[in-house]
């Protein structure tokens, strides 16, 4: 299947900057559907993001964060062709990885 | 079927355990302090502190204390957000040490809505989108060397996020 996780790292020689984005329905609970019955929710709780064995990044989040999930940040560090390895859990216990290269 | 003499015991022995063990989760916060209770600090998923209603009681119940307003903490969010479902929302500061940026909307059901751990070596700059029910306070708070600092900004909702 294909993973639910779309990563570009780009390394300027100095830092590498990742975005992210992720397919996921992030329902909040909040919402109700058509026929007026609440979604239940279900988010990503965790979204880590490892380089050279170490945690770069990581995000805890709630049912407010928008769905299919984008995030950019950027560390110090990372060159080009290395592994970052992308990680979720959300609040159903489901998860995926995928691991990309630094461009 | 438990006869009611031993569910009493039963029932003792439980609150005889569980005193126990408060009595040394007592003895742990007071050894290290109290930060490491709190979900900031570790890598546990902060499921109190996204269950508070308040923005007040949800940076309480992450970080333990509150978080004093800084024009060091930049907080780019839009005037109006046509569409409450997608707000960018982008922090970043100038602070040194920063170890943490958490983003609230103050006005949502629970007004914790990201928090990010900034390790060593990332640059605390961190872009997200997130759901905002109705107009409200979008609340950045940065941790930065044991501290809190935070940026408050109104953003304008022309369509919720939340509600069909």
């Amino acid at each position: 299947m294909a993973s639910t996780i779309r990563v570009r790292a780009t390394s300027s020689g100095e830092t590498t900057e990742v975005q992210t984005l992720i397919q996921h329905p992030m329902d909040s609970g909040f919402v109700k559907d058509a026929k007026g019955e609440v979604i239940p929710p279900h988010f990503i709780q965790q979204l880590t993001f490892e380089h050279d064995g170490k945690t770069v990044f990581s995000a805890d989040w709630g049912g407010a964060v928008a769905k299919d999930p984008y995030v950019k940040f950027a560390f110090k560090g990372g060159n080009k062709g290395d592994d970052l390895k992308i990680s979720w859990v959300d609040n159903k216990g489901a998860s995926d990885s995928t691991t990309a290269k630094i461009q | 079927m438990n006869r009611p003499s031993e569910t009493v015991d039963a029932t003792r022995r439980m609150i005889v355990k569980g005193t126990a063990v408060l009595a040394l989760i007592g003895f742990a916060g007071i050894r290290f302090g109290w930060s490491p209770a709190f979900a900031a600090a570790n890598g546990k998923y902060p499921e109190d502190a996204f269950k508070q209603k308040s923005s007040e009681d949800a940076i309480k119940a992450l970080y333990g204390k509150a978080a004093e307003a800084s024009d060091k903490v930049k907080l780019d969010a839009p005037e109006i957000a046509e569409n409450g479902a997608v707000v960018p929302i982008g922090v970043s500061t100038a602070l040194a040490d920063v170890t943490s940026i958490s983003i609230l909307v103050a006005d949502n059901p629970n007004a914790l809505a990201a928090s990010y751990k900034i390790p060593a070596g990332t640059i605390p700059n961190v872009a997200s989108r997130l759901k905002m029910a109705k107009t409200s306070n979008v609340i950045a708070v940065v941790e930065a060397g044991g501290k809190l600092y935070s940026a408050t900004k109104e953003v304008k909702v022309t369509v919720g996020g939340c509600g069909g």
